[in-house]
Order: C-alpha cells, then sequence, then structure tokens
C-alpha cells in the first residue's frame, strides 16, 4: 500500500501540488485524471524520486521513502514521453537494468512477445517509432515484476492491439494484487479499468472514489461527462477565489 | 560501486559510438603531427599545442558536457527510476564522460609524438597530458555544473561559453587592469592569488615552467619561477587544479542530488 500525506511542492510561483494526500490499496487500478498542469505528472514523479517535494510524506507499506532510493526496486514507472539512448537497442537497454539491478528481467521476454516487439529489440532505438518506444517503456517498468506500476499516459502512441494487450496484461496484474497508479486522459481506457478514481486540479484533489461515486455525485450518464463537469465546476470556483 | 561500474561502463560503450570523441581525439593527431613535423624544435611544438590545449580542451569539455547532459534527458529519468542513489548515476554519468574525452585527447596527443619517434622531451610530454587531463575534469564537471541548473539548453550552452569566454579572454584582460590599478609593491603577492582563480592560467604553468619560458605567461609565470622554484610551482599548480577539480565534481554531485527531472 502506498499512502500519501500532505505532499507539496511548488516550482517558482507555480504550486504544483498543494497538500496532497492519498491512499493508493494494492490489487486496485487508480486513474488519476485532471486538466494539463493539474500536478497528475508531478504526483508521479514525486513517487518515484524524480521530483523532491517540498513537504509531506510517501510512505510504501508503513516505511517513509522519500529521499531514498532502494524502495524504488518495488516500482516500475513509464514516463509520458519516453525517449532512451539513441545508439542503444532495446535489448542492449533491458540488460543494462538488469545488470543494474542485480537481477534477471523475469518478465522481459513475455512482455516483448505480448506487444509483438521480437524484430525491434535488436534494433537502434533512434530507428523506432513512437508507438514502439512506448511499447518498449512499458516492457522496461515491467520486466522485473514491481509490485508498484507508476505509469504517466502509459497508452498514447499505441495501435488499438497493443492498446489492447496492454489493458488485460494490466488487469491480470491487478488480479495478482499489484498496486496500480496510472495518469491518463483516454476516458475510454478509465471507464475500463479504473477500480478509484482520483481527479485533481491545480495541485489538489477534489475527487477520490469509485468511478461509480463520480457519476452519482455529477449526476451524469458517462465518467467523461462526469469528470468535464468537474472540471468547469473546479475552474469556476478557481476563478471565484 | 558495483552500480556506478555499470552505469560507467553503458555511458562508456554510447559514448565510444559517438563520432564526436573520434573527432575529437582526430584533431589534436593531426595538429601535432603538424606542429611536430613542422615545427623548428619540439619545445617550440609543446609551447604551441600548449596554447591549443588549454583553449579546446576546456570548450570541447564545456560544450560537450552540456550537450550531453540535455541529449541524455530522457535516459537520466529511465535511470533515476531505477534502485541507484543520485550520486551514484551522478558518479557513473560523469566519469564516462570525462574518460572518453580524456582518453580521446590522450590517444590524439600522444599518437603524433609517438609517430614522428618520441621526438621531444618525455616529461614535457607528461606535464602536457597532465594539464590536458585535469582540465578536461575541470571543465566536464563545470559543464554538468551550469547544465544541472537550469532547464535550457541553450541558456545552459551560453552560460558555458561565457565561462570559457572569461577564462580564456577576459580573465587576462582582469589581471592587467589590476596591474594598473595598484603599486608595483603589492602586485607579486596579488598576482600569485588571482593566477590560482583561473585554472587555464594554472594549466599553462604546469608546461611552462617546465619549459624554462615562464616569462611566456607573463606577470603570473614569472611570479610562480621566482616565488616557488620549478619543482614547487609545478606541485602548487598541480595541487591547486586538483582542487579546482574536486571541488566543481562535489558541487555538480550536489546540484544534481537536489534537481527535480
Amino acid at each position: 500500500m502506498v499512502e500519501i500525506r500532505d505532499l507539496r511542492k511548488r516550482f517558482g510561483a507555480l504550486t504544483a501540488l498543494d497538500g496532497v494526500s492519498l491512499t493508493i490499496r494494492p490489487g486496485e487500478i487508480t486513474y488519476v485524471v485532471g486538466p494539463n498542469a493539474a500536478g497528475k505528472s508531478t504526483l508521479l514523479k514525486c513517487m518515484v524520486g524524480l521530483v523532491h517535494p517540498d513537504a509531506g510524506r510517501i510512505a510504501i507499506d508503513g516505511t517513509v521513502v522519500n529521499g531514498g532510493w532502494r524502495y524504488r526496486n518495488r516500482i516500475g514507472y513509464v514516463a509520458q514521453s519516453p525517449r532512451f539512448p539513441e545508439a542503444a537497442s532495446p535489448r542492449e537497454l533491458i540488460t543494462f537494468l538488469a545488470d543494474l539491478r542485480g537481477t534477471s528481467a523475469r518478465n522481459g521476454s513475455h512482455l516483448a512477445e505480448l506487444f509483438g516487439l521480437g524484430p525491434a529489440m535488436n534494433r537502434p532505438l533512434r530507428y523506432l517509432s513512437g508507438g514502439t518506444r512506448q511499447k518498449i517503456s512499458l516492457v522496461l517498468a515491467a520486466m522485473f515484476d514491481p509490485e508498484i506500476l507508476v505509469m504517466d499516459e502509459p497508452t498514447v502512441g499505441l495501435d488499438p492491439l497493443a492498446s489492447r494487450r496492454h489493458k488485460q496484461w494490466l488487469c491480470e496484474e491487478r488480479a495478482r494484487g499489484k498496486t496500480v497508479i496510472v495518469a491518463s486522459h483516454l476516458m475510454a481506457e478509465l471507464e475500463e479499468l479504473a477500480d478509484r478514481l482520483v481527479f485533481m486540479l491545480d495541485g489538489r484533489i477534489y475527487f477520490d472514489g469509485p468511478p461509480s461515486q463520480a457519476l452519482e455525485a455529477g449526476g451524469e450518464r458517462t465518467l467523461e461527462a462526469a469528470i468535464a463537469k468537474m472540471m468547469e465546476e473546479g475552474a469556476a470556483a478557481c476563478a471565484a477565489c | 560501486m558495483r552500480r556506478m561500474l555499470t552505469v560507467l561502463r553503458f555511458n562508456l560503450r554510447e559514448l565510444a559510438r559517438s563520432r564526436w570523441v573520434a573527432a575529437y581525439a582526430a584533431f589534436f593527431a593531426a595538429v601535432g603531427w603538424a606542429l611536430l613535423s613542422f615545427g623548428e624544435s619540439s619545445d617550440q611544438a609543446a609551447a604551441s599545442l600548449l596554447n591549443l590545449v588549454v583553449l579546446v580542451v576546456p570548450l570541447a569539455s564545456l560544450a560537450t558536457s552540456v550537450l550531453q547532459f540535455y541529449n541524455s534527458r530522457e535516459y537520466v529519468e529511465l535511470l533515476l527510476v531505477q534502485p541507484i542513489s543520485r550520486r551514484t548515476a551522478f558518479a557513473g554519468q560523469y566519469l564516462a564522460l570525462s574518460i572518453s574525452l580524456a582518453g580521446a585527447f590522450a590517444l590524439g596527443l600522444l599518437a603524433p609524438f609517438l609517430w614522428c619517434g618520441g621526438k621531444g622531451e618525455a616529461l614535457t610530454l607528461l606535464l602536457l597530458l597532465v594539464a590536458g587531463l585535469l582540465l578536461t575534469l575541470i571543465f566536464v564537471a563545470l559543464g554538468f555544473l551550469v547544465s544541472v541548473r537550469t532547464d535550457n539548453r541553450l541558456k545552459a550552452l551560453g552560460g558555458a561559453l561565457a565561462l570559457w569566454l572569461f577564462f580564456a579572454v577576459l580573465y587576462d584582460g582582469l589581471l592587467l587592469i589590476v596591474i594598473m590599478a595598484f603599486p608595483t609593491q603589492q602586485l607579486p603577492a596579488l598576482l600569485l592569488g588571482l593566477s590560482v582563480l583561473n585554472p587555464l592560467d594554472l594549466a599553462r604553468l604546469l608546461v611552462l615552467l617546465r619549459l624554462d619560458i615562464a616569462a611566456l605567461l607573463g606577470f603570473t609565470g614569472a611570479l610562480f619561477k621566482e616565488f616557488l622554484g620549478s619543482a614547487r610551482g609545478l606541485a602548487a599548480a598541480l595541487a591547486v587544479l586538483s582542487a579546482w577539480a574536486t571541488a566543481l565534481i562535489l558541487l555538480g554531485a550536489r546540484a544534481y542530488t537536489r534537481r527535480d527531472f
């Protein structure tokens, strides 16, 4: 279980996170949504240690992990726009990360096969398309079978088949008790997969609950409409203050 | 240590594929060969190479480290989400670039001397090598430090070029102003102190004191020779250059550790 308490982060005059508290439970897929610059990516980057929060704490199974690095053994992260060393091949990158962790990439071959990466595995990354790089990013995040998956727009650029397989794989991971947190704008994906919805605006959490509750609260028939309503209400509230 | 060596090995392999590092070695080899083949003496060739080393090595080290930092930004993010400390990641990246540039420089410098049948004095060549290696360590660290402190690639590159211009050109102008502004009796100690603040001047001294033409550097070199003597001057210059490298590496590592990616 990941517990985030009163997380705060400013970039100059911009408040990216303004007292965010959140509990992400294992065996659930938690979707974080919100407009651009709501603080979603910053929240995810704080979890994996790319961004240092100004205040607050992040704990995994009761152990505070801010400022540490060993806990990242338990995390797989998919970046928003993954780019890699241009001259290396995906296979070299996998070997490098396995050497770095001192373990074998247990799921590497299975995931490469799942996403149909076979011929691309030995080609320099500079020759691979955006979608293929995205698939490689997914493989790199999941190949060590981490307990926690942190994913920032993981399906952007994926073809329908890869997107379908990604969803199936995510369901399997949930069934295995993994803790999954995804930042995304794709409503169809969210409706299909989300066990829990977190709506962020201006660095704060405005809604945290199951998608069905979001539909009830908004009085809307689709999640897309419910979230759009939350954005409008949030923007109006911000304008008023 | 195992993690640092893994990062170092991977980065070295990536850099070895870069044509830029090979071009850097070829540049020094070509110039060294031309100076040794067509120059009047090996001392003259060493002095000419020295001028080239103190200008080109810092510029190339600064520019390469800034560009390398921004080009590998996303790779760094991939690296930093692994179970690895920021200091280890910094050490691996910094050492890989320093070793690549220093290796290319050493290869480019030594090849023409060996090609010309060991022409020239071995100690002078060694000092030229040491000066270039220390300048590489210092200016790669400075380049990393500048890059880590800003998100803007152009701003970082501009800052790096401004620093190079300051150390290579403007600093001597400042020394001239000091010479004109202060009474003659206070100048020796003052200039001695000021020369320590410019690693380029110190690198020049390393070689010039050996060539026995310290006057070429003007006041600073003559002073080092007069006050410290050649051997002590060399040791002092080496110690201060090493201190420069250490301080900048530590500052770079600190900034890298605190940075948000």
